[in-house]
């Protein structure tokens, strides 16, 4: 009970300190101290899409630059026409790495990817066994979105089958639809508003390439902790 | 030793060690090369600046609404939150987490907090494994080192002594090259992962409209602290607020630009809460520690209040020329570099830190740097103001007054002129020893010599001339 009240107490403490400082405003920034100046009335970083990178209007022009993004981060992207294809890209990447086992998430686009490759799965979706994760070759997910001007993709635990599956192998495939391309981060928050607001999956994460470090003389090393590769099949 | 002497040694060492400045200066020149193009890619990269200074403003200017919204959100969905108004606090409350859950090993992402309140150490001594899962916070762990910069932890050590250290620790270092080096701390690190009792994260962003914690990270290792073992922790500073979930838009790109010349980094991660009902895997518990440690006494002061809004990019270390040349241990401070500096005074004492404040040259790359336009090269000659105010020094002073008597009459003035002529060969004699009163500024440069004839002499012989 005595603990309950001291973290209680250290709440109002906190926030008794913020409210007392806060009596004295701070000059705006940019201001210059004159105290005419007003905070706007609009959200100040709602004009985003207008300075960061900038992303062309037509969808050519956008996986274009996914493809150019993606490259750069040393990610595969591979734009496919069809289920044809998709399955034959899926049989070349696992042949080259000599897959055994993958681990998945039950889903229309991996459903059909784990029966293109006809290989044992690790299934998320009920509870798995983590070290028997560890073991895959590959974790094969879906995604919420490809970022044209990132060249990343956004992936939540509910469209991707949890948190461990897009880290933990060393090999992440993202299978995509043409229709999941946005143009740029502020179309992606605006979509993740859209589909989950207020019931946001626990964790939505923003995946730019595949895991690397520079922390050893600044070189750039790629698979530090998550994938050493990411290959993003989009149809 | 005071820490003020102690920063004067340790920087005249490394500011004469030349390895270290190469070694330096290669990392950051690379940096440098990739941020310029990460900058113009922007469209506008002075707009998103003030966008984001404002955007900081807002947030802190209304930091106890935006923490209450934070926290009911987070509690809404399972999350305990607790409040730490201290180090020592903070430090309790994670330490009874660990005993409740009869916890014995760590695993940990990088966060600066916890270097802030030295929590592995207290961990450590409690009995509990600690391990750091970020390559460069691994390296300096095993080094018993506090991280050397804020984003590149161990960027002074070359590849050579990282092998020597993992050979040493580890007993396993294939060959020098990078690449082999970090395949040995994956190795290491995977099995923790799967068997840590507890994983340990900081924090990016904490966002108020939607109740969620970012964490930004190139690794992975963030992403997998968060997903497998069954207790999570974050430790995070009060300040880390946005206001809206949108806003990430554009503090993401920046913090990545700024930080590394990266478009994005690698994982960015919004948790909103431990594993819901539904959902296949995750932490069963998760607890946010916010963290204060004096920096509602940094918020009190209007004047520097914008030194809160600090993203912790690193930006102005890498372009600051002290800390290029004296390195980031010198500081002897959890935030060294420029920002360091500004904030380090308020968060342990100005009087025992206002010697950072003259640890610049004023020169204003910092400020210049700064994603969020924090006005640090002001903000380092208000530190010296007050500083001096507080607890002037008696010589500067009576030096000062003097200079002032002897300024302002011409008779004093040429006098001085002429002793100062008569005595300056004496001067070289003593030069830079201790009978040398200004031996702080000569020990390094010459003073130019004093000139037989002043300009004011020439001009009035140069008028009866005429």
């Amino acid at each position: 009970m005595k603990k309950a009240k001291t973290i209680l107490s250290e709440r109002e403490n906190i926030l008794g300190r913020i409210r007392e400082a806060l009596k004295v405003s701070a000059p705006l920034p940019g201001s210059h101290g004159d105290p005419s100046v007003h905070a706007p009335a609009e959200p100040p970083a709602s004009h985003a899409r207008e300075w960061l990178p900038s992303v062309g209007a037509s969808a050519e022009e956008q996986f274009a630059l996914f493809a150019k993004n993606a490259a750069d981060l040393k990610a595969d992207f591979q734009l496919l026409a069809s289920r044809d294809e998709l399955k034959a890209a899926l049989l070349k990447i696992s042949t080259a790495g000599k897959w055994s086992r993958v681990a998945s998430h039950g889903g229309e686009l991996t459903d059909f990817a784990c029966k293109s490759l006809g290989l044992p799965v690790t299934l998320t979706d009920c509870g798995y066994d983590v070290q028997e994760m560890e073991t895959c070759d590959a974790g094969i997910t879906e995604c919420d979105a490809l970022i044209a001007q990132t060249g990343g993709v956004a992936v939540t635990n509910r469209s991707a089958g949890g948190r461990a599956l897009s880290v933990l192998p060393p090999h992440h495939v993202v299978i995509a639809r043409r229709e999941q391309l946005v143009a740029d981060l502020p179309a992606t928050f605006e979509l993740l508003q859209k589909k989950y607001a207020p019931d946001y999956p626990s964790m939505i994460s923003f995946i730019t390439g595949p895991s690397r470090t520079g922390d050893i003389e600044r070189i750039l090393v790629l698979g530090a902790h998550g994938p050493k590769k990411l290959t993003v099949l989009c149809f | 030793m005071s820490s003020a002497s102690q920063f004067k040694s340790r920087a005249a060492e490394k500011a004469g060690d030349l390895r270290h400045r190469s070694v330096i200066r290669t990392a950051l020149r690379s940096y440098e090369v990739v941020r310029d193009k990460r900058k113009a890619a922007f469209q506008s990269w002075e707009s998103a600046r003030q966008a984001a200074a404002e955007t900081k403003w807002e947030a802190i200017n209304h930091l106890d609404e935006h923490l209450v919204a934070l926290t009911s959100k987070l509690e809404a969905r399972g999350t305990k939150v607790h409040w730490a108004s201290n180090g020592a606090q903070a430090r309790e409350i994670i330490a009874q987490i660990l005993r409740d859950k009869k916890a014995r090993s760590i695993i940990k992402s990088k966060a600066m907090t916890s270097e802030e309140i030295h929590l592995n150490h207290a961990l450590e001594k409690e009995g509990f494994s600690v391990v750091e899962s970020d390559l460069g916070e691994f390296i300096v762990q095993l080094r018993h080192e506090p991280p050397y910069h804020i984003v590149f932890p161990s960027m002074h050590l070359t590849r050579g002594e990282i092998k020597d250290l993992f050979q040493k620790e580890l007993g396993d270092a294939p060959s020098d090259s990078p690449e082999e080096l970090t395949m040995v701390a994956r190795r290491v690190m995977r099995q923790k992962y799967i068997t840590a009792d507890v994983g340990f994260t900081g924090g990016n962003f904490a966002i108020a409209e939607t109740g969620m914690i970012s964490i930004t990270e190139n690794e992975g290792n963030a992403r997998l602290t968060a997903a497998l073992p069954k207790t999570m922790i974050t430790l995070m500073g009060i300040e880390k607020v946005l206001p809206r979930f949108s806003d990430l838009a554009l503090f993401l790109p920046m913090l990545a630009t700024a930080g590394a010349g990266q478009p994005m980094t690698c994982y960015n991660t919004m948790y909103s809460g431990p594993r819901q009902p539904g959902e296949c895997d995750g932490p069963e518990e998760w607890h946010v520690v916010l963290l204060d440690n004096r920096r509602t006494e940094l918020l009190a002061d209007a004047e520097q209040r914008d030194a809160l809004h600090c993203i912790r990019c690193g930006a102005c270390l890498n372009v600051c020329p002290i800390f290029r040349n004296v390195g980031g241990h010198t500081y002897g401070t959890t935030y060294s570099g420029p920002v360091g500096a500004v904030i380090t005074p308020h968060l342990r004492g100005l009087q025992e830190w206002k010697h950072l404040s003259n640890a610049s040259s004023l020169c204003g790359a910092c400020t210049e740097a700064c994603p969020v336009k924090i006005d640090l090269h002001h903000h380092l000659l208000q530190n010296r103001r007050n500083a001096s105010a507080g607890q002037p020094a008696f010589f500067e002073k009576l030096a000062y007054k003097i200079f002032g008597i002897v300024a302002n009459e011409p008779a004093f003035w040429s006098l001085a002129k002429k002793i100062g002529w008569l005595t300056q060969p004496l001067q070289s004699l003593v030069k830079g020893t201790a009978l040398d009163p200004a031996k702080a500024w000569t020990k390094t440069r010459d003073l130019p010599p004093q000139p037989r004839e002043s300009f004011k002499d020439w001009w009035s012989k140069r008028m009866k001339a005429e």
